[in-house]
């Protein structure tokens, strides 16, 4: 057993953590978040000249690295820094799907060297309204006639759906609606007369869309009918990376609280001399370090079996809303009514930890899953 | 035992919901349902429907113009209140500033400044809280200088809930600065918001609203005849108007609406082709919140129906308030939870009255994140959970 990180990890690491902090100050993040894209496009660029994207995709892709330690230490720095550039969803949730079909479809492989190099956005289009956390349940529809493939239903909350190149969108052309059987993943150019996106802000900051396609024209990826298990392990990805992102939240929210407990004085003392406070403060940090190895344990298994890793990924994801709210409250909590303002950058984190259980199922729904996954484990 | 209305409250309920029904404008409590900016205006108007009825100072005694009912109608009519979607009414001048007159203040005080509370004349703000000055309140700046005829204040009030709107604000000032004890310096000081030297500036909270402000003070004069009770006696009444502060702390109205709420969001949305209602992990989650709730429904009436014996509720408010936060805060989270992702999607513009655009997704679902983050402010104000465990704690410690 070995918990250390490679060297090329650690640098990447560095590498990561360096640069988000030197560009990343929290004003700029909010002239980001609310630009019109709800990010900047050019720093999009340079987290990509960097290799961060890069990271997050394998060597068939023309990635260099795309493991689940990638994937849960770039997403550690994007927490820690509350960065909103669309890392989810082009590098995981658009550009895995595209890697797994092996990339060699028509212009696919082109797609993946424009992506890595930060030229080119993606977006899954999964969820649809009511459909809630579930992976399988999709009512959009696609038909083929003549060799053309076209695709008809409503999109909901998806991730950066505005500012996207291309669309990847899920859709169902055979079985009932919630079945695994008979799912497709098809690639839609946004710009399609049959594409209509209407784009908002999120609440922790960042950009989303509700889409309706209506006979828009997809190329399709992979084999039509046969991409279930393809959704599965890129929401699993995502889901990590969504707890790898919580738990760099988590550090910096805490590391902002500590030294807000010892500076802040009332009564004659720091707040930080009370013990409830303190007590409070370190059962954050032991669900904190829990988080983080169920994190790292999810990570080392994401390339494993379907059970394990959904497994694993599950109770990585659950932990974090279930440890998320708890940090973020006290975050807020304990900065007292600064905890509350706009101005700190504290209560920015508290946002973005509670709504990461929003994504890619929420701690009850991962608890199910845990449950599900764990039966052939016993 | 008897732990349901009476008759006669049965018909004082009753009274109280339609007169509600009757006066109370769809377009406020469209408004109210939907989490839309009130402004002043609206404020006004729902205020001023308590006026016409006399049923503004409903807690304070008849011979100011309250409404002598017993603690269990004044419960009844917050619940109902709530239950009818009314804007709440503004605190700072009847429920916090009227007491402190009719306790502590000066004849001419009290003739003037309370029916001008009661005929919604005037619009209170809060000053107490300074940036220093937090929960160790008794640790103020402010300072308030006699010179002749008036005492020239410097310093700064922050928090200061809608002190936009105001036209008035009561003030902590340190005008003891050599007292042995800080608490022995302090004052308690009338003042209006246009004197030359008060400036009010926006804090934005981390939902991007305007809700509170600083104030700033910069040798601003107040006249003697301002201050309330005796120089160096704020603390006294600061603590007196804590306790009178308490009545209703438990917030058993807005649980229980939010509790409604709940229930209807949790039968529309959909888990798995079936209402979320019925996923029994969910119906677990709202079971737990009502059963906290039911219970502290009662504790509240417990304390309630002692203070109507004239006990005044001393560790118990405390214990009122922490819980109360809780459950109301447990509320929020689980209307947040039920929608899933169409919590995410924020749209400020359509908190505005008149906004008719499309939400995303549910109508419903627009508020509930705002919600569940601006509930967190509960926890914190009106003396934090902290605090009121510290306060408990010492009476029943004794240290
Ligand atoms: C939305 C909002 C509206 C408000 N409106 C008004 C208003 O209209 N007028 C007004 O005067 N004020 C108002 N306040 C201010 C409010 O009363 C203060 O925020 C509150 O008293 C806490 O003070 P603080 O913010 O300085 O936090 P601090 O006192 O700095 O506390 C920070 C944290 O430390 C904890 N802490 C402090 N001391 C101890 C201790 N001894 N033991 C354990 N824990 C401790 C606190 O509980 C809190 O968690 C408002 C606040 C908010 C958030």
């Amino acid at each position: 057993m070995d918990f250390n990180l490679s060297d090329e990890r650690r640098m990447l690491q560095e590498t990561a953590r360096r640069m988000i902090r030197e560009t990343y100050p929290i004003e700029k993040r909010h002239d980001f978040a609310r630009s019109e894209k709800g990010f900047s496009a050019d720093i999009w660029r340079d987290f990509a000249e960097l290799g961060l994207v890069g990271a997050l995709l394998p060597a068939q892709a023309g990635g260099y690295g795309g493991t689940g330690e990638d994937i849960a230490l770039v997403f550690e720095e994007v927490g820690r820094g509350l960065v909103v550039e669309p890392f989810l969803a082009t590098a995981i949730l658009g550009a895995w799907p595209l890697c797994e079909a092996g990339g060699a479809e028509a212009g696919d492989a082109g797609t993946l060297e424009a992506v890595i190099e930060g030229r080119h956005l993606l977006a899954l289009a999964h969820g649809e309204p009511g459909s809630r956390y579930s992976l399988a349940q999709v009512k959009t529809q696609a038909t083929e006639s003549g060799g053309i493939w076209r695709i008809s239903g409503v999109k909901s909350v998806v991730l950066n759906g505005d500012t996207a190149d291309d669309l990847i969108v899920s859709a169902r052309i055979a079985g009932a609606a919630e079945a695994q059987d008979g799912l497709a993943l098809f690639r839609v150019d946004p710009k399609d007369e049959g594409v209509a996106r209407r784009s908002y802000a999120l609440i922790d900051g960042g950009a989303a869309a509700d889409i309706t396609l209506g006979e828009a024209i997809g190329t399709p990826i992979g084999a039509p009918g046969e991409a279930y298990p393809v959704i599965e392990r890129t929401i699993a990805r995502a889901a990590l990376a969504a707890a790898a992102q919580a738990l760099g939240a988590m550090e910096a929210a805490k590391d902002l609280t500590l030294d807000f407990l010892k500076t802040r004085t009332q009564f004659g003392k720091p707040i930080g001399a009370n013990q409830v406070l303190q007590h409070r403060m370190v059962d954050m940090l032991i669900e904190i370090e829990q988080l983080r190895s169920c994190v790292m344990l999810a990570a080392s298994t994401l390339e494993a079996g379907r059970e394990t890793r959904e497994r694993n990924v599950s109770a990585a994801k659950h932990l974090a809303g279930r440890v998320g709210r708890q940090v973020a409250e006290e975050v807020i909590q304990m900065h007292g009514g600064v905890g509350m303002t706009w101005e700190l950058a504290a209560p920015h984190y508290a946002k973005r930890i509670v709504m990461i259980d929003h994504l890619f199922g929420d701690t009850d729904h991962h608890l199910e899953r845990f449950i599900h996954f764990s039966k052939g484990a016993a | 035992m008897e732990l349901s209305y009476t008759q006669d409250e049965i018909a004082f309920r009753d009274e109280v919901r339609a007169w509600l029904a009757k006066r109370l404008s769809k377009r406020l409590v469209n408004k109210v349902r939907k989490a839309q900016r009130l402004t002043k205006a609206d404020y006004k108007e729902w205020h001023a429907l308590l006026v016409e009825r006399g049923w503004m100072a409903w807690h304070w005694p008849v011979e100011h113009g309250g409404t002598g009912w017993t603690p269990v109608q004044k419960h009844i009519f917050e619940e109902e209140m709530i239950a009818a979607g009314a804007p709440r009414i503004i605190p700072f001048g009847v429920n916090m500033l009227g007491p402190v007159l009719i306790e502590f203040g000066s004849q001419a005080q009290k003739d003037y400044y309370l029916p001008r509370i009661l005929n919604d004349e005037d619009w209170w703000a809060q000053g107490y809280s300074e940036p220093g000055a937090g929960s160790d309140l008794a640790s103020l700046k402010t300072s308030a200088v006699r010179d002749g005829g008036d005492y020239v204040v410097n310093g700064q009030k922050t928090w200061t809930t809608l002190a936009h709107f105001a036209n008035r604000i009561f003030c902590l000032v340190r005008t003891g600065p050599d007292a042995p004890k800080p608490q022995q310096g302090i004052s308690f000081l009338l003042m209006e918001m246009d004197t030359p030297g008060i400036e009010v500036r926006p804090i934005y909270t981390l939902e991007g609203e305007h809700e509170v402000n600083e104030v700033f003070f910069s040798d601003v004069r107040v006249p003697v005849e301002n201050l309330v009770g005796e120089e160096n006696q704020g603390w006294t009444i600061a603590k007196y108007l804590l306790n009178y502060e308490r009545t209703g702390i438990a917030g058993v109205g807005f649980s229980k609406q939010s509790l409604g709420a709940l229930r209807k969001i949790a039968q529309t949305e959909q888990k798995d082709g079936r209402p979320l209602a019925d996923d029994p992990h969910f119906a677990a989650r709202i079971a737990r919140l009502e059963i906290d709730l039911l219970a502290m429904e009662i504790f509240n009436l417990r304390v309630v129906a002692a203070a109507g014996e004239g006990k005044l509720p001393g560790a118990e408010s405390s214990l009122l308030k922490i819980k109360g936060t809780q459950v109301r805060q447990e509320a929020t989270d689980l209307m947040r939870r039920a929608v899933g992702p169409y919590a995410a999607p924020d749209l400020p513009e359509a908190f505005d009255e008149g906004w008719n655009g499309q939400a995303p997704g549910p109508d419903y679902a627009l508020p509930l994140a705002r919600g569940y983050f601006n509930m967190r402010k509960t926890s914190i104000y009106g003396g934090s959970n902290e605090i009121q465990r510290n306060i408990v704690a010492k009476h029943l410690l004794g240290f």
